[in-house]
């Protein structure tokens, strides 16, 4: 029983990860239809930069809990801005291309992405100064690492935080707007293109928080780290229903429990297999996904 | 002020000759007819001003200044709102949403505002929430904000997107067949709308079918034939036109 309620709660927080990734891919795809397969470069490049400012400030003798802070913002603020970038290149010239178009030239810039950041960074693994969020509760034999709530209590933030923009916010009309009827939002003066290069920022934001939580947890930051990241958080917007915000949290938790029951029961060699396992199923049986029926409720 | 005026506006598909030197104009609180067969043009000339297709030639001024070649949402932030013939409200929203975006253009907060909620952001919320319901009320929905925009009648719909067109602030008002589908009763409160809109200094421009609508209130008409003006007149003289009466029936 302790075991179950620990992997419950290490899935929770792996979920929770998961889920924040796949909100921009979910939220991009709402908008102009396209699998940025490029998200998942966004969540590693914000966990360098997470990094690179935390030592940085750590030297200038900053609080830890300031440095964390500091850092997680700028970082948020640096994807944004390499996801608004990568847009305008990337995405923006093919808007009128067909979708094949769009989609390869995502993945052409997820390996432009990832090999600038090994060139720049190098193929080691980057150390995370993980003592800032060590310690946490013991019961027995579960635990809860500071670092768990940390995970879980900043998503819970970020999720409010999404949910007040999209839906009580001018920005967040417009984005609903723009997802449902590009033409009809450009006559009632919306901006498309500004929503969309928006749309790319917050998604990037959130991934790069992501990429600072994962770092934190595991230690460490790799330049490749946000490929099978990236690729189990598109699996779990695609099992929430690929468009949707809601459908984005629920795949992530999913995703993540299976992935830790399956290596804490079954294998650990195995527990990449079953992320896949479900977005074959999932892309077989429902492709909607399980909010897939009211996709366009709450599809950004 | 808000007079607009198209100048020998001509617009081609690759061979199709869809426009050919359209010129007409229209000025304050006045409320113009567009009408013509199926094919002639009408909804061509809305999408030439909103900016959805560009002019292969002419311009469009408004307002004292050139508007040709402006984006859509440029168009609309100079004052020119415009309703579809099939509708297009934003279905998943709710009557208050829908005219809310329509302010998009007349407010400004950003993300960081947003997510903040900063005093700012929600005192901008609260003015365009209050716009939006105001003209909801001038529609006669007032008492349908929360409604999702899918769920109103078909009658309702159509005010509601005349409804978003107005909370969009403009001077012109662009209707596309306002009047299609609704039954004679309706068609007559439509006309008493449209009477209102202009009362608020708003001129009209319409492309309508329904010949009792538009000799109701329009002041002047424009009649195109296959993207050609045939005629421009008061409407007892297009009613005894000719040419327009061979163009509608034939000879």
């Amino acid at each position: 029983m302790e075991f179950f309620i620990q992997q419950l709660i290490n899935g929770i927080t792996l979920g929770a990860v998961y889920a924040l990734i796949a909100l921009g891919y979910t939220m991009v795809y709402g908008i102009i239809q396209l699998i940025n397969f490029a998200h998942g470069e966004f969540f590693a490049a914000g966990g360098y930069m997470g990094v690179i400012l935390i030592s940085y400030l750590a030297a200038q003798g900053l609080h830890p809990y300031a440095c964390l802070g500091i850092s997680l913002v700028l970082s948020m603020g640096y994807c944004a801005l390499l996801a608004m970038a990568v847009e305008q290149l990337a995405y923006k010239p093919l808007r009128q291309a067909s979708r094949l178009a769009a989609l390869l030239s995502a993945l052409g810039m997820s390996i432009f992405l990832q090999n600038g950041l090994m060139l720049t960074q190098g193929v080691y693994d980057k150390p995370y100064p993980t003592e800032i969020t060590a310690g946490g509760f013991e019961w027995g034999l579960i635990s809860v690492s500071y670092m768990q709530i940390f995970i879980v209590g900043l998503t819970a933030v970020l999720l409010v935080a999404l949910n007040i923009l999209v839906f009580k916010t001018r920005i967040g009309r417009a984005m609903r707007a723009t997802s449902q009827d590009k033409v009809m939002a450009a006559l009632v003066g919306i901006n498309s293109n500004r929503v969309i290069a928006t749309t790319f920022a917050i998604g990037a934001a959130l991934a790069a928080a992501a990429g600072i939580m994962v770092g934190l947890y595991y230690g460490s930051v790799n330049y490749s780290m946000g490929f099978v990241p990236g690729i189990k958080a598109f699996a779990a917007a695609v099992l929430g229903g690929i468009g949707n915000i809601t459908g984005a949290l629920i795949g992530g938790l999913i995703i993540g429990m299976v992935e830790i029951f399956a290596a804490g029961y079954i294998s650990g060699e195995y527990k990449d297999v079953f992320a896949f396992v479900i977005l074959i199923g999932v892309l077989y049986f429902r492709p909607t996904g399980i909010m897939g029926e009211n996709v366009d409720d709450t599809r950004v | 002020m808000a007079n607009l005026t198209l100048d020998d506006i001509c617009v081609r598909f690759g061979g199709l000759q869809a426009l050919t030197d359209v010129s007409f104009s229209l000025t304050e609180g006045e409320v113009v007819g567009l009408i013509g067969p199926n094919g002639a043009g009408k909804t061509t000339v809305f999408n030439v001003i909103t900016g959805v297709y560009k002019a292969s030639s002419g311009k469009v001024d408004y307002d004292g200044s050139t508007i040709t070649g402006l984006r859509p949402y440029q168009v609309l932030s100079m004052g020119i709102a415009r309703t579809f013939q099939n509708i297009r409200l934003f279905q998943n929203m709710t009557a208050l949403e829908n005219c809310m975006v329509a302010q998009h253009s007349r407010s400004k907060v950003g993300v960081i505002g947003a997510v903040l909620r900063s005093s700012a952001q929600r005192r901008e919320e609260e003015v365009i929430a209050e716009k939006s319901q105001k003209a909801l009320d001038f529609m006669g929905l007032g008492d349908k904000t929360d409604e999702v925009a899918s769920n109103l009648p078909y009658g309702h719909q159509r005010r509601l997107e005349i409804a978003r067109a107005l909370a969009s602030e403009p001077q012109t008002i662009l209707l596309d067949e306002p009047a299609a589908g609704l039954n004679p009763a309706e068609s007559v409160e439509l006309m008493e709308y449209i009477g209102h809109i202009t009362d608020l200094g708003i001129n009209v421009l319409m492309v309508e079918h329904d010949m009792k609508v538009v000799m109701g209130i329009c002041s002047r008409i424009v009649v195109l034939d296959h993207g050609v003006m045939i005629a421009e007149g008061l409407p007892g003289e297009i009613r005894k036109n000719p040419t327009v009466i061979e163009a509608y029936l034939g000879q």
